[in-house]
Parts: structure tokens; sequence; C-alpha cells
């Protein structure tokens, strides 16, 4: 497993990256549906950051020394050994926001009303990486782990 | 007498730290596990929710049930009572000897119970493992007042869950404000404010005159002299590293068990980490007791890679705490430094009193944060505990510190690209 990276000189900080990462944790994985009709609607776990003119996408980097994993208070946060993710399990998280604290890049997402937090998975167990393929100027690029 | 390459006491974060960075760099080594506390692995950052119903009792639990399988982790379920050093062994509550090549002291920290007479009544608990959380929610149906000593970080998390639970609660703090070692005066205002709205009586600059009561704590006097009732009372006024293994042997002992940073104490193949351990804080450059999760998982798996014989360095562990009180959320990391400033700290500081939101930073006179404090918004609050860590120079754009949408845009380019230099491609234009 590797990580999303971002080529800041070609993004238009469109931020379709956010819609489409929304899109990809919602329930039906339809743009209109999820926008529309979905109760809950998800939090994107990519942050476009905007300081015109630069814009950029920033996500999880999936750390081989995660910051988050050491400071989470559940257990539920933990590095897979086998692909390298950084997986955070919303069964056992409390939302004592440790995560928050620690994470150097800002990646974990907060949902301060419901105390809830969320972070890139690599897209598990869908068929693409959202954010990088509906980037429309091809500004995020998977980089596999060297 | 069965003898292991790795021998760990104590069986909480510090454990688990060392156990996952062993079993990162050395497969086949033996461990051992000596732990006093007859349970699995658990969180006792966790007994608060578990308190307040938003977790089940499994769900204290830091690992899964096969943990220690997996990690081929010998679980040896005893209190250990005596360590040697020159013969490099431990010896076990039961007289077991168990010997060591490597050996992790992860023991904790105990509850301080202060000098009151009366502190050890049925209906009194301090906040601590997973044995205080069943005895106080077995004494919760019968209780209507609670008294929490102590106005820290731990008494204030027992404080709103009891209130939760519909108890009337008083909390007794001596020093003048909520949370003095941890925040400045102006955050302690906030969650002080946030208390008393939600109906929890404050009672600063105050402690236990007298406890009155037979075999259970029926009322307290006041030291300002008043006499209140109380059902249950939590003694949360702190942890002191439980060093005792570490007594009268060779191993140096301030406050917690020294450590270097590769987290070796001073016998050799001796580490130690987490609450029992006076660690090195990368703020102060000083070694001294950080009583925190994240610190003693990292120092754990600091000292595991040194344990296993990759030297590592542990500059990673500060103070920093990420805290919620009913809708108040606040995140600190660094030096506490309080007043406005002055001498050689300059602050960046606003503060909305009606929205409760807060930002303040500590620079010193080269520019470096040394600590923060953030009230009300606490996103991605770790690029400033990374910006501390990296000894950015934030002067050029102090102000938007302020920002609560900072990020890393707002740095100059080079700084920008230089942290993120692995995270970017940049060149292709
Ligand atoms: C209610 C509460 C909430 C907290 N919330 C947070 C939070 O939100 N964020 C945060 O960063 N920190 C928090 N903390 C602090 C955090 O839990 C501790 O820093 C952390 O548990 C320290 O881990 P440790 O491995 O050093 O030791 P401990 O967790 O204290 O575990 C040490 C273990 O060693 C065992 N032991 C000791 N001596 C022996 C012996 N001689 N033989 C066998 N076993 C022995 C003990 O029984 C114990 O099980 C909280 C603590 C409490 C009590
Ligand atoms: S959430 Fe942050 S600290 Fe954790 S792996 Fe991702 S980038 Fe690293
Ligand atoms: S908020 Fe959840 S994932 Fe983050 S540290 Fe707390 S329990 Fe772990």
């Amino acid at each position: 497993m590797g990580r999303v990276v971002a080529k800041p000189e070609v993004c238009i900080g469109c931020r379709l990256c956010e819609i489409w990462c929304s899109v990809a944790h919602s329930r039906s994985r339809n743009i209109i549906k999820t926008f529309l009709y979905e109760e809950k609607k998800p939090f994107p776990r990519v942050t476009v950051e905007e300081k015109l003119p630069l814009t950029f996408a920033i996500q999880c980097r999936h750390c081989a020394e995660p910051d988050c994993v050491a400071a989470c208070i559940g257990g539920a946060l933990f590095k897979d050994p086998a692909s390298g993710r950084v997986v955070h399990d919303r069964e056992k998280c409390v939302g004592c926001y440790s995560c928050v604290l620690t994470c150097p890049y800002g990646s974990i997402v907060v949902d301060p009303k419901r105390r809830e937090v969320f972070k890139c998975d690599l897209c598990a167990g869908l068929d693409e990486l959202y954010c990088v393929s509906h980037c429309p100027n091809e500004a995020l690029v998977y980089v596999p782990e060297e | 007498m069965r003898a292991y390459d790795y021998v760990i006491v104590g069986n909480s974060a510090g454990a688990a730290g060392c156990i996952e960075g062993l079993r990162c760099v050395d497969k086949s080594g033996s461990i051992a596990v000596i732990a006093e506390e007859n349970r699995h692995i658990y969180s006792r950052a966790l007994v608060p929710y578990y308190l307040d119903g938003k977790i089940a009792g499994e769900k204290m639990y830091y690992r899964p049930a096969d943990f220690y399988k997996r990690a081929a982790v010998d679980l040896l379920e005893d209190k250990a009572v005596k360590l040697d050093t020159a013969l490099k062994r431990v010896e076990l509550a039961d007289g077991r000897l168990v010997g060591y090549g490597k050996l992790l002291l992860a023991t904790g920290g105990r509850p301080i119970f202060p000098p009151i007479p009366g502190l050890d009544k049925k209906n009194v608990f301090s906040f601590h493992s997973l044995d205080d959380a069943l005895g106080i929610e077995e004494t919760l149906p019968a209780a209507k007042n609670a008294v929490i000593l102590g106005g820290g970080v731990i008494g204030l998390m027992a404080a709103e869950v009891l209130h939760r639970k519909g108890l009337q609660v008083h909390v007794l703090e001596l020093a003048d404000r909520l949370l003095a070692p941890v925040i400045d005066e102006t955050a302690s205002a906030l969650v002080e404010k946030t208390f008393q709205e939600a109906g929890v009586e404050i009672n600063t600059r105050n402690t236990i005159e007298k406890i009155h009561g037979a075999d259970r704590v029926e009322n307290i006097t006041l030291r300002d002299g008043r006499t209140i009732p109380c059902d249950i009372l939590i003694v949360g006024v702190g942890v002191t590293p439980r060093v005792e293994l570490a007594e009268g042997t060779d191993i140096k002992i301030n406050r917690g068990i020294v450590v270097n940073r590769n987290m070796q104490t001073s016998a050799p193949d001796v580490y130690a980490c987490g609450d029992c351990a006076s660690t090195y804080n990368f703020v102060t450059g000083e070694t001294h007791p950080l009583p925190l999760w994240p610190n003693a998982y990292r120092g754990g798996r600091i000292a595991a890679f040194n344990m296993a014989g990759l030297e590592r360095e542990y500059t990673w562990g500060t103070s920093m705490n990420a805290m919620h009180f009913f809708d108040l959320n606040l995140i600190n990391a660094g030096l506490n430094i309080t007043g406005s400033g002055g001498g050689d700290w300059e602050i960046i500081a606003a503060v909305d009193e009606q929205q409760k939101t807060y930002r303040k930073f500590v620079l010193n006179r080269d520019g470096r944060i040394k600590g923060f404090v953030l009230a009300g918004q606490i996103a991605r609050a770790g690029i400033f505990l990374n910006l501390m860590r990296r000894e950015i120079d934030v002067r050029g754009f102090r102000q938007e510190l302020l920002s609560t949408s900072f990020g890393y845009s707002n740095l100059p380019d080079d700084m920008r690209w230089q942290l993120l230099e692995n995270e970017v491609i940049l060149g292709v234009v």
C-alpha cells in the first residue's frame, strides 16, 4: 500500500476530490443521492488547502510510524502490517480527539456535532481511488510504497 | 527458572507499544508480560466513556482477544515483587523467578490519596482502573450526591460523567482555578463556565476538612466551613510513578524511573516508559514524568527498537492533552505559560467568551512555538504540534495561527514544501 500524493502546481482548487471522497464514503455512492437525500452527509477525508493562488489536496499519509496510532486511547487506530494502511475502526472510536492532536498533517477530519473522526482509508473495498480518478487535472496520483 | 529474551512488567499502553515494536523487528525472540491486573489489556483512559455508557465493557479492551497469542507473548498473571539487575531476573509474588535478556518497566502510576482521614471508606474511589469503574458503577444507583476531590483532567472527567448520571456533583480544587497545571487562566475560565452552566458546583480554593460517616462517607465538611452530603467520593488529585521495583536497585529514580533518550535506565538491559518513568520532554529538554497515553505507547515502542538492538531516540514526548468537557473541546501541548507572557515569551492569542473559542500560541524569542492551547475549534491541531516539533520559525505568519482554517498553505513556500517534501510532487510544470 502506498498513498495519494498531490501535485500542487496543477491543482485548480475545484474541490472535486472532496466531493468524490464524500461520495466514496456514502451509502449510495451516487453523487446526486449522496448530497440530496442522505441524512448523514459523509465527510470528505481529503482536505483542499487554499491560499490563492495556491491550492493542494492533502489526506492521510499512512505514515510508517503513525503518531495517531500511538496516541489513540481506544485502540481504534492501527497500522495493518499486511497492507501498510493506517486503519480507523469506527466501532472502537470514542471521539477523544487524541489523533487530531497528534496527526502532523491535520488529516484526521472531525465531525464536532457527532464527536466522530474520519480519515482516508485509501478507498478500502472500492475498486478505485475516488479522489485520484475524479480529479479533472490529474493533480492527485497514487504512489505505491517503494 | 524460565528466561525470556524480553520481559515487560505492566500490561497497558507502554507494554502494547513495546510488544508491537518488538514484533516489527524481532519475530522470534521470546516475550513475557507480567501483569498484576487480572485482565486482558485494556485502556484506563476509557474509564469515563465506560461509565458514561458510551461503550460496553468489551470495548475497554485495547487490543483484540488474541493479541498475545498472535504476538507470541506469554502472559504471566502475577505481580512482580522484586528485581535483581545483577542476576537479570524478576521475582513474582508466587515465588516464580523470571529471567530476562532485556527488561521493560511499564508499571504505570498509582493514584495519589492525600493524607485525609476517612479516604479508606467504602464509597471512596480513585478514577484509574477498570476495578474503579466497576465499583463506581455499583455504587451509583443509590447515590445522589458526589464529591470530586481534584479539579484536574481526571477529576473533571469524573465530574462530567457523574453529572450526566444525574448526581449532584461538587468539585473541590485547592488551587484558585481548574486545570491550573495544564492550561492558562483564560482557558480555565472557559472550562469553569462550562461546568457551571451544566450545573456542576465548582469549589476552588477549597478542599476536604473532615469526612463524616462510619464505614461509608456520608457528609463532608469543607475548608470553607460548609458541610455537604456525599454518597460517593472520587479522589482525582493525580498519579505518582510506580517505581517500587526499581527501589533498592542501581536504577536511578527522580520522581519517575529515569531513562535516557533510548529509554534505557541506569541499569544495563533495563528500560522504562510511560507513567512510571521520567522521560525526555522535547519542548523543555528536561527529563520528568509525562503521564499520558501517547507518551507511554511511543516510549514503549522506542524502547522495543533499542531492546532489539536498533538504536532509536525518543524525542517525541511532551505534555499534550486532548480533552472535552460537555460541549467544550480543548487541545493543548507544550509549555503552559500563564498571564500575558512578557519576558522571553511572545503570546499570540484570541478569545471569544461567547462562542467559547480560544487560541493561544506561546513563541520563544526565536519565533518557535513552545506551547499552544485551542478551545472550541480544535481541527487540524496536530499541525501546530508538528510546527513545534520541527522548531519552525512562525514569525512570518504569526497572526495567521489564529485562523481556524490554518493549514500548511499559510506557510511560506520554501518552508511548506520542505515540511511536505515527501508528501507532494513538485516541478511538473
Ligand atoms: C480516567 C483516565 C483517563 C485518561 N485519559 C487520558 C487521555 O485522554 N489521554 C491521555 O493521553 N492519557 C490519558 N490518561 C492517562 C493514560 O491512561 C496513562 O498515561 C497510560 O495508561 C499510561 O500507560 P502505562 O503503560 O505507562 O501504565 P498504566 O496504564 O498505568 O499500566 C501499568 C500496568 O502495570 C501494572 N503493574 C504495575 N506494577 C506491576 C508489578 N509490579 N507487577 C505486575 N504488574 C504491574 C499495573 O497494574 C497496570 O496494569 C488517562 C488516565 C485515566 C486514569
Ligand atoms: S492520520 Fe496522520 S498520523 Fe495517522 S497515519 Fe495518517 S497522516 Fe499519519
Ligand atoms: S478519536 Fe477515536 S481514533 Fe482518534 S484517538 Fe480517540 S478513540 Fe482513537
